[in-house]
Parts: C-alpha cells; sequence; structure tokens
C-alpha cells in the first residue's frame, strides 16, 4: 500500500474518531488523533491479522496500552472490517460493546483489556514471552503514551523485555508530550526517552508520527533486529489534523460539541479531497 | 504415632511439577521468592517453563495476563501481601476484568509467617480477591487438600487466587477417601452444641478443639470451607439451621474473609448469631508462628477457649 493510500485510511480513521466522541459526548480525541498514522500502518501494513480469522493463534497482536485511544482503535478495527462502521456511533453508549477502554471480551479484534495505564504493556510482554515459550514465529505490538511512562510498572516490563531478549516486541510509545495535566516535560519530564529503554536494553528507533516513510523503515527495522526488543519512539502532535485541537491540551478528554463537530468534519473532508 | 506435617506452600511446588507432567501448557513465574513460595521444586525440575519476573510483582501480574491470552496457563507466585495487596489493581484489571486462566499461587499468607511480622502478615488477602467478579478463591488446610486444589484451579477455566501458608501443619485429611470438589465445604465432625465453620490451617485446630470440648459434653460440629468464593451456600445454611449457632475461623482478618462471607450468607438466608474469631481488626508482630497464633486465639486451646466461653452466654 502506498503512502497516499495510507493517509487517506488515515484520514478515515480521524474522521470515524471525531463522529465516535461526538455521539458519545464523552472521550479522548487528542490522544487518539495522534495515534491515528502509526495504527493505519499496523493494521494495514505491518500486522499479521485478519478480520476473518480474529481469533487465528498465530496472528500478530497488538496491545493498547494507552487505553484511553479506545476510539482511535475501534476506528482502525471498524476500517479493518472487525466491526461496522455505523457502530461506532454508539461508542460508550450504555447498551454498547465499545466501553470507554479497550475489552477483549466484548470487542472482536481487541487483543487485551486495557485503559489502567501501565499494565498493557506488561501484557504484550507476556504475549511476546509466551510465544518465544512455544516456538511461535507471532509479533506483538503495543503502544504507550509519553505520560504512561511515569508508571512504575512500565519500567518493570522494559527491565524483563530487554534481560529476556524479547525481539518479536515492538513498543510505541506515543509522544505528544501532552497529558491531562499539562505538558509531560513539566509534569514529571520522562525524557530523554530514547536512551532510558537503550538503557533498559531496547533497540530504539526516533521518528516523526506522521510521516509514513519514517514509520515504514522503522517498523521494516524492528524485524531485522535479533535479541533486543525494538522501542519506536514517535513524535506526535496531539489532536493531529483537526486544527484547534492540534497541540491543546484541553483535548485530551473532552468530546466536540456540534459546532465543533462540523467544523472538524468539515476540515476532514478537506483533507481527504485534497488526497484524491 | 507421628504426625506428617508439611507446609502447604511445599504442597504448591510439589503439585506444579505433577500437574506439568500431565498438562504441559502451564508455565509458573515468580517474583524472587522461589526458593520460599516453593516453585524452585517445579525450577529445578522444569527449568525451561519456569520464569522470574524479578521483584516487579505488578509486571508478572500483566505478563501472566498476556501469557493467559495465548493459550498457556500460567501459575504465578509471590507472598500473599504481594500478590493479593500490592498487585491488587493489576490482578483486578489485566486479570480479573477480562477473566483471563490466570492461576495465583499466594505463599506466606496470614500471622503464621511469623518472624517477618506485620508487613508481611497478609490478613487481609482473602477480602480484596472476594471483591473481584469472578475470582475464585481456594484457602486449602492441609498438604492433601492443597495438592488437590492446584489441580482444581487448572482445570477451571478462569482466575483463581490459592492462598498457601509458610509453617508446616499436620495432615488432616485422609488420603484414601479424599475428594476435592471446587466451591463444597466438607462435614469433618458433626455437632448439635455448634457448628464451627473454618478455613486454611484453622481447620486441623479446630477439629482438635472440637475434639477436646467433645470430651467435656460439648459436642461442635467442624466444617472446612476450602473455597471461600464461590462459597458453599447451602452447607452453611444447613448448619445454621441444624446448630443455632455458628463460629468461623480463620487466619485472616474477620473483616471481609471467612467470617465476612458466611455471615453475608447467613444474613441473607438464615440468620443465627455468628461469633467470628481471627485477627480482630489489628496488624500482626514478629515472633514464632506457633507462638503468634496462640497469641491470637487460633491454637486448638485458644479455639477451644473462646468457643466454650461463647457457648456458656
Amino acid at each position: 500500500m502506498d503512502n497516499l493510500d495510507l493517509k487517506k485510511i488515515a484520514n478515515e480513521l480521524r474522521k470515524n474518531v471525531i463522529t465516535a466522541t461526538f455521539y458519545a459526548k464523552s472521550g479522548h480525541p487528542g490522544g487518539s488523533l495522534s495515534a491515528a498514522d502509526i495504527l493505519t500502518y499496523l493494521y494495514f501494513e505491518e500486522m499479521n491479522v485478519d478480520s476473518q480469522r480474529a481469533g487465528d493463534e498465530n496472528r500478530d497482536r497488538f496491545v493498547l496500552s494507552k487505553g484511553h485511544a479506545a476510539p482511535a482503535l475501534y476506528s482502525v478495527l471498524a476500517l479493518k472490517g472487525y466491526i461496522p462502521v455505523d457502530d461506532l456511533k454508539t461508542l460508550r453508549h450504555i447498551d454498547s460493546y465499545l466501553q470507554g477502554h479497550p475489552d477483549m471480551k466484548h470487542t472482536p479484534g481487541v487483543d487485551m483489556s486495557s485503559g489502567s495505564l501501565g499494565q498493557g504493556i506488561s501484557a504484550a510482554v507476556g504475549m511476546a514471552l509466551s510465544a518465544k515459550v512455544q516456538h511461535k514465529d507471532f509479533r506483538v505490538y503495543a503502544m504507550l503514551g509519553d505520560g504512561e511512562l511515569q508508571e512504575g510498572q512500565v519500567w518493570e516490563a522494559a527491565m524483563f523485555a530487554g534481560s529476556h531478549a524479547l525481539d518479536n516486541l515492538t513498543v510505541i510509545i506515543d509522544n505528544n508530550n501532552l497529558q491531562i495535566d499539562g505538558s509531560v516535560a513539566e509534569i514529571c519530564s520522562p525524557y530523554p526517552i530514547d536512551k532510558k529503554l537503550e538503557a533498559f536494553n531496547f533497540h530504539v528507533i526516533n521518528i516523526n508520527a506522521h510521516d509514513f516513510n519514517e514509520i515504514r523503515a522503522a517498523f521494516k527495522e524492528a524485524r531485522t533486529i535479533k535479541q533486543y526488543p525494538t522501542a519506536i519512539v514517535a513524535k506526535s502532535v496531539k489532536g493531529k489534523g483537526v486544527s484547534f485541537m492540534e497541540n491543546i491540551v484541553g483535548w485530551h478528554g473532552k468530546a466536540p460539541n456540534e459546532d465543533e463537530y462540523k467544523q472538524a468534519m468539515t476540515e476532514l473532508e478537506k483533507n481527504g479531497e485534497a488526497l484524491v | 504415632m507421628t504426625v506428617t506435617k508439611i507446609a502447604t506452600r511445599e504442597s504448591y511446588g510439589n503439585a506444579l511439577v505433577e500437574l506439568y507432567k500431565e498438562h504441559d501448557n502451564i508455565i509458573v513465574l515468580d517474583a524472587d521468592l522461589a526458593a520460599a513460595t516453593k516453585t524452585v521444586i517445579f525450577k529445578k525440575a522444569f527449568p525451561e517453563r519456569h520464569y522470574d519476573c524479578g521483584i516487579a510483582e505488578c509486571n508478572m501480574m500483566g505478563i501472566a495476563a498476556g501469557i493467559a491470552t495465548t493459550g498457556l496457563v500460567p501459575f504465578v507466585s509471590s507472598f500473599a501481601m504481594f500478590a493479593a495487596g500490592r498487585a491488587f489493581e493489576q490482578v483486578r484489571n489485566s486479570i480479573g476484568y477480562p477473566h483471563l486462566n490466570v492461576k495465583i499461587g499466594a505463599t506466606h499468607a496470614g500471622i503464621s509467617v511469623g518472624e517477618d511480622g506485620a508487613t508481611h502478615q497478609c490478613n487481609e488477602d482473602i477480602a480484596l480477591m472476594r471483591t473481584i467478579p469472578g475470582m475464585v478463591i481456594i484457602n486449602p488446610a492441609d498438604d492433601i487438600e492443597a495438592r488437590a486444589a492446584v489441580k482444581a484451579a487448572y482445570n477451571y477455566n478462569g482466575p483463581v487466587y490459592m492462598r498457601f501458608g509458610r509453617l508446616a501443619i499436620p495432615v488432616i485429611n485422609n488420603k484414601a477417601d479424599y475428594k476435592f470438589e471446587l466451591g463444597k465445604g466438607v462435614i469433618l465432625r458433626e455437632g448439635h452444641d455448634a457448628t464451627i465453620i473454618a478455613t486454611g490451617l484453622c481447620v486441623g485446630a479446630a477439629l482438635a478443639a472440637a475434639e477436646k470440648m467433645a470430651k467435656k459434653n460439648i459436642a461442635v460440629g467442624v466444617i472446612n470451607i476450602h473455597t471461600i468464593k464461590p462459597i458453599d451456600r447451602k452447607l452453611i445454611i444447613e448448619a445454621a439451621k441444624k446448630t443455632g449457632k455458628i463460629i468461623t475461623i480463620e487466619e485472616h482478618s474477620i473483616i471481609g474473609g471467612l467470617g465476612g462471607a458466611v455471615t453475608e450468607v447467613l444474613t441473607e438466608s438464615y440468620p443465627v448469631p455468628v461469633l467470628r474469631l481471627g485477627i480482630n481488626d489489628c496488624f500482626g508482630h514478629s515472633g514464632p508462628a506457633i507462638a503468634l497464633l496462640h497469641e491470637f486465639g487460633l491454637d486448638a486451646a485458644g479455639i477451644e477457649k473462646k468457643v466454650s466461653e461463647y457457648l456458656k452466654k
């Protein structure tokens, strides 16, 4: 798939995020939009997954450790055929299977329930270890937020992955530098993220989270690395793709109102047309 | 007559070895306590299936959850204080919420940890684990029951919390006719004056106390509740109907453990007076296990004294 096709899908994904959070009247658009391009690449290029074989035990696994970006995960799962796109409008509703944070028991295609920060990466490490123990060649991907790096469990998991040479594990840090209370750097700095992960025996690649050439190169490189897990530190923009949401901390956990919804959708429609 | 004594943590280690010989889809995790939790027995037999996660219990629970999603059955092991206490939220959210097939072997539960003192004496784990929906809790009374519990836990599809002790305790169940049924209490002794409902290492002490009381013409029945969740409601209600008075005994806080569970059942279905014996809303302290059990009134002598006084009222 070429970059243009990926951009089109990512744009659709972003529209779905806006629609889902608008209908939910709550949720997390900012961190969903920053993750959109990488999720698109993972599901449409990188991972060996198929909605027709959702339970295949040899499939690649994805864990959204930053579970609040559930609207982005549900959107990519919808575009990939796991769930109907229309169902995204039921996000967070009382009778919906689309919970506020990913729930593996209720949503097809979700490999791990997540949302309590720091916990998803441990589960991904467990999956990667299990692949090694069972001599299976599936790969495991986990996406974390940069604020999430403040959880001590992340480093417990990193220590284990590094010391057990889990080269079938790729961790992506969605580095948009904003968390609920402000900038990640100011609240409790995780920087330098790359140096820290290197010290934990990770092979680290720094990229721009919105450049498909860099995304592609990073995931291809990760596949070639032996004996080390890979971490892709992806510099991203919170709210990416919707002008008035970009880099605004307030859009971490707030849904657009009707006017904002229309404005965001108009922008994304225009962007989509430009991609044709 | 020599009484065989064995700590249930030892039974856990032995049972894992037996289990793997029959079921090669298990994997054992520990957090730098393999020598103490006795998973070292398994490690020596099958090192390729034993992983030490280091001193990082929260991560270990998450790793177990991830493993469980891929079809292997992890047995995670640590002291009860850290498995149920420190890693509570990981057990709840990563294991309990997705109802994953993870078995938690929690050793060194209760005050009988002894000299390590209050920070290591977990008297709250049953209460904590009971609040997690779908969590099965087993608190075996001796070696035979502990080994049966490990097999039963394996055969159940979902999260199981198994509580083991550090102290070597007598074997009370007869090998020949012992059958372990998940969720079923066991009547060990009939009696019409009152019924003691005990769990874990207190079962043996309760039996000994009941025997002593029988010599003084006090007929106290003894029921062993090895599965605290789901609890055997029917048997508890029958005992209340039969004897009118219930005494619960556990090496755990009287709040939220066996005593809590039994009183919940009875107040809903057949209210009778219940005396809860256990750790009475306080912390423990350092000391030899036997001396601590005596101090807290959880040995046979203490149980006999408290139950006799209660029945005189």
